[in-house]
């Protein structure tokens, strides 16, 4: 436990000294996971309505796709994400493989199902009568299901926790489509792996330390956002 | 009536911003030079002492992705990397023969060495590298094998076939990882297992092993620089891997390989191939 201890010390030590290395990676985590979160809300709120207010054929086998997707394994995704990123791949003329691009897009495909999914289930747990209503009373489609949004504010909250807990966290993808280069992709969880093989266990411990410091940051601050005015 | 709508634009606000930030670090995804490497020379830090030289003087960046040797040479004959360093000579020959990989060089060398617990459980160290081989296949004490298709697993294997043994069973762990997590396992396991000399040495502190067997002719470790052929793969950046791959073999390169590691470990880490 000796180890665990010096670890945090550590962690403590890196972070007030504001060792720039240990910045550096800590905000392009940030960033990239923070980037990946909110492109996965501009498409995946949209894509949660149609499925969960919708009615068309096969909305049900689209909706279980989604809902098992929010389990998808992030090395998978990081796979067919690299093989499209090839030069010799679909989007290989992008040249995007081994740059933060082609980490955005993978956790941008890891947290869409999460976003999607949590965003037709939360719709759907509103009133029923509550969108009749709203277009009764002479609001547009696009009003009633802003006004609907608005209502589910705090599912919707709870899917943007799940969507950034789920791409900040994973390793898999990050490592494969960004090759963990300093500098450009290397992240909290990709350099704790590379400490851990290099047997720098103290640091690898203090990546981790701050990697759970960001993360609950991050959710504590949009827990605040949730629980504005709600009741006790 | 919808009113006082006031965190509706803080979205689009924080989009603009993080992308902002982000084109910062996105914007240097201009041509630069890819080199698919095996994790040896990359582990011990021997890139990261040649490169910078090179990247000045090209004024390029250089993306070095660390694989074993085989992932390396299959995608570079993909035409997914530029330059590719590997040494797995039986494989790199294949891929030259098939004319998927051309131009290739030798960049450096030192040798493999049988690693195992300090007391020598199995009794190998003094023996011949093939009794040696067999001895360890009776399984009384663990082996650990990459077993991924690195330069270093090919080398195992052809060592247990010259050896006419045959690794099989309970005793024969295939880690799947990299060189320096398989040295952690054996270490861990109390086991055996082969390794190029540079990465042991370099994490030899933090390890309960020894190095029971070495210098035998069959163990020698030959790393080459090959490139993909560029008629078949319009892509790649010819015009940058030739000129990384002239570097590496340069004379100004080859100086810097054959004092890498002396002044850390008192003797240096890999023989320069010119």
């Amino acid at each position: 436990m000796d180890l665990v201890r010096d670890g945090i010390r550590k962690a403590f030590g890196l972070i007030l000294a504001g060792d720039p290395q240990v910045m550096e990676i800590m905000w392009l985590s940030l960033r990239l996971s923070g980037l990946a979160t909110l492109l996965s809300l501009v498409a995946g709120i949209p894509l949660g309505a149609l499925l969960g207010l919708g009615q068309f054929p096969g909305r049900r086998v689209l909706l279980g796709l989604v809902n098992s997707g929010m389990g998808l394994p992030p090395v998978v995704v990081g796979l067919f994400v690299s093989i499209a990123l090839w030069r010799s791949g679909p989007l290989g003329f992008l040249e995007l493989l081994y740059t933060p691009w082609a980490i955005v897009l993978a956790q941008f495909v890891i947290a869409l199902p999460v976003v999607a999914g949590l965003t037709a289930a939360a719709l759907q747990q509103l009133d029923p009568r509550l969108p009749l209503q709203l277009l009764g009373l002479g609001a547009s489609r696009v009003q009633a299901l802003l006004r609907l949004l608005r209502e589910a504010r705090r599912s919707l909250l709870a899917a943007v926790m799940a969507g950034f807990g789920a791409v900040i966290s994973e390793v898999g993808a990050s490592m494969m489509v960004g090759g963990n280069l300093l500098h450009r992709t290397r992240l909290l969880t990709t350099a704790t792996v590379l400490e851990t093989t290099k047997g720098n266990f103290d640091v690898a411990i203090a990546l981790s330390v701050i990697l759970l410091a960001l993360t609950f940051a991050v959710a504590m601050a949009l827990t605040l956002v949730q629980q504005r005015g709600a009741r006790r | 009536m919808p009113t006082a709508r006031r965190p509706a634009p803080s979205l689009p606000v924080a989009l603009l911003a993080l992308l902002g930030s982000l084109l910062g670090c996105a914007g240097e995804a201009a041509r630069g030079v890819l080199l698919a490497t095996t994790t040896s020379v990359h582990d011990t830090g021997l890139l990261d002492s040649l490169l910078p030289a090179f990247e000045r003087r090209c004024g390029c960046e250089v993306k070095s992705v660390a694989v074993g040797s085989g992932q390396a040479l299959a995608l570079a004959a993909r035409g997914e990397a530029d330059v590719v360093i590997a040494h797995a000579p039986e494989l790199e020959e294949r891929y030259v023969a098939a004319g998927e990989l051309t131009d290739r060089r030798p960049l450096l060398s030192n040798d493999f060495v049988l690693v195992g617990p300090a007391d020598d459980p199995a009794g190998i160290a003094g023996l011949g590298l093939a009794e040696a081989m067999r001895r360890l296949a009776r399984g009384r004490v663990p082996f650990v094998s990459r077993a991924d298709s690195s330069g270093t697993h090919l080398v195992e294997l052809r060592l247990w076939r010259a050896a006419g043994a045959r690794p099989r069973g309970d005793w024969y762990l295939e880690s799947g990882q990299g060189m320096a997590a398989t040295l952690r396992l054996a270490s861990e396991r109390g086991a055996y297992a082969i390794t190029d000399r540079a990465t042991f040495v370099t994490l030899a502190p933090s390890l309960a092993l020894r190095i029971v067997l070495e210098g035998e002719p069959d163990l020698r470790n030959v790393y080459h620089v090959l490139r993909p052929d560029p008629r078949r793969h319009p892509r790649v950046n010819v015009e940058g891997g030739r000129a990384l791959a002239g570097f590496l073999v340069s004379p100004e390169a080859q100086g810097l390989i054959a004092g890498f590691g002396r002044a850390r470990f008192g003797a240096p880490l890999f023989r320069p191939a010119h």
